[in-house]
């Protein structure tokens, strides 16, 4: 069953259209890496899943209930961190989780059960006042808010941008052990974190899904490999574009063969000539290829 | 909604707002009668230069009315510092987004609006009582507060307004974006009515009226006379609790 579910959701910000036609849906225990540039729309889609903002057009579900502007109840599911949470300075995290548990309504008993498993898990202080706390500190309390009520689908938006690199790692082993319970989509720009924990990912690109699927399919699809040859001397270069005009020239002495189909007459032509090469090796699209192939550069 | 009302109350001491207005509102009642007390005292002292300059001044007698007359002077003022230390209390949220993560963890718009009134009107009525009593108490102790007719009633008609003013604040709230624009329209919206109610027709209405709890205390009014304006100022007040509500659902966070 899918989790989340938008269905051609417009939304512009008066003449300036930031969602043109977006639709996805978030299959239950997966984490959905939701890519794109900064500026492409990923925050305003976040917002109107939450209710924040109204869309123009379309029809957002999340757990099979739909989602209105302003007071929805649908939120009740959900645990949101945003990409720049702030909470109230003059509290605690212990305070602050406790007003937490005490708007979802929560039993006091588990409230104190949760923050206490929380505020070890992502290694706050208790009785410190949350004014003096870094970015990477609130991002961390945004978390335990975020899953204190044991959420269905749990919201990030940009969560590992302001960590350090111990504290992103951190983060996403917390994102990957939440998957057990619970449904995560987060939006990133950071293609390695998606290739890290995510089973599935859309691309948002000017408004569009412009690619979509399991991490492993959407790979696969797009598996366009190369084999690259670094020779030793400059003037081989020159004498094997001579002979295989195909051959595209990388770097300083390297060569790129696009189709493999000439690679045995490549490597017959370089043994009767006896040319010396450094490496064949070869080459697998990345993810981050992949992402700018698809948004066009 | 009582998480969010004791997130008020932390709110309003850990800041410091509540004691200042403690403060204010202690040292107003204070004020009044030691005001009136101080008086004749302090024409005594001029007298010696008014004489001076040829100007008889004959000796005050100072009452309860004198301190009552302090108390309806001051208590404008008490109101206005309330409303200019509270204007924030939604627009601070909106600016930090402190409203965000409360917001999506499903707690109803509704209460954050109820508990924040609760909590503003609360907060205006016992600060109100302090000013008052402390007045009421040295009024008692110093002279006799017997030759001050209805002023339960004129102290209820203030209290009124104050909630009145408070209400429409609110309301400015769940539309403004920054505390000054909630002072602006609250301001203006204030000095409207006032100037209003300059007019005999619409001055017998107006909220404006609730505050000239001393012609009550004179005996130059009674009770009766402020009826139609308690009934035009509750409605009014109704109205701007009611309309906040449909306001802030609609209000981008």
């Amino acid at each position: 069953m899918d989790m989340l579910t938008l269905s051609h959701v417009k939304k512009c910000f008066g003449e300036n259209p930031v969602l043109k036609d977006v639709s996805l849906s978030v299959p239950e225990h997966t984490i959905f890496g939701f890519v794109g540039k900064n500026g492409a729309g990923k925050t305003t889609t976040m917002k109107l899943i939450l209710g924040l903002l109204a869309p123009d057009e379309g029809e957002i579900l999340v757990d099979g209930l739909p989602v209105r502007y302003g007071d929805t109840a649908t939120n009740r599911l959900i645990g949101y961190l945003p990409d720049v949470p702030e909470f109230y300075s003059y509290m605690t995290p212990v305070e602050y989780l406790t007003f937490c548990g005490g708007i979802t309504g929560m039993e006091k008993r588990e409230i104190q059960k949760r923050q206490e498993e929380l505020l070890a898990l992502v290694g706050l202080e208790k009785n410190r006042r949350i004014k003096g706390f870094s970015r990477g500190m609130k991002q961390r309390l945004g978390i335990a808010q975020a899953l204190l009520h044991r959420p269905k689908l749990l919201i990030c938006d940009e969560p590992t941008s302001a960590l350090d690199p111990v504290g992103r790692k951190e983060l996403l082993d917390i994102l990957v052990a939440a998957k057990e319970k619970t449904t995560v989509l987060f939006s990133t720009h950071i293609l390695s974190d998606v290739e890290h924990i995510c089973d599935e990912l859309a691309v948002l690109h000017e408004g569009k899904i412009v690619l979509q699927g399991a991490l492993e399919e959407v790979r696969n699809a797009r598996r366009e490999t190369a084999m690259e040859l670094e020779v030793e001397r400059q003037e081989d270069v020159a004498l094997l574009l001579a002979e295989f005009p195909f051959l595209q020239p990388v770097g300083r002495n390297g060569l790129l063969l696009r189709d493999e189909i000439h690679l045995p007459e490549l490597l017959f032509f370089i043994a009767r000539r006896k040319l010396s090469f450094l490496r064949m090796e070869r080459q697998e699209a990345t993810l981050e290829d992949l992402f700018l192939e698809v948004i066009g550069e | 909604m009582t998480a969010f009302l004791k997130k008020e109350w932390t709110e309003s001491v850990r800041t410091g707002r509540l004691w200042v207005l403690v403060f204010i509102f202690a040292l107003f009642g204070i004020m009044n009668p030691a005001i009136a007390k101080l008086t004749p005292w302090m024409m005594e002292i001029m007298g010696e230069q008014f004489a001076e300059a040829g100007i008889v001044a004959d000796a005050v007698t100072v009452d309860a009315m004198t301190s009552w007359t302090q108390f309806y002077k001051n208590i404008p003022l008490a109101l206005i510092l309330f409303v200019l230390l509270n204007s924030g209390s939604f627009t601070v949220e909106y600016q930090k987004g402190t409203l965000i993560p409360v917001v999506t963890k499903g707690l109803s718009r509704r209460k954050i609006v109820a508990a924040k009134t609760l909590m503003l009107f609360g907060s205006w009525t016992a600060l109100y009582l302090l000013c008052l009593g402390i007045t009421y108490g040295y009024n008692e102790y110093f002279w006799d507060n017997g030759i001050a007719s209805f002023w339960l009633f004129g102290a209820l008609g203030f209290w009124l307004f104050g909630l009145w003013v408070i209400g429409w604040m609110i309301f400015f709230s769940t539309l403004a974006g920054s505390s000054i624009q909630v002072l602006f329209a609250t301001g203006i919206l204030t000095l409207g009515m006032y100037l209003l109610g300059l007019f005999p027709v619409l001055g017998r209405i107006f909220p404006a009226r609730l505050m000239s709890g001393m012609s009550l205390l004179r005996g130059a009014e009674r009770p009766e006379d402020l009826y139609g304006s308690i009934l035009f100022t509750c409605l009014m007040l109704l109205f701007s609790i009611l309309a906040s509500f449909p306001c802030f659902d609609r209000k981008k966070l």
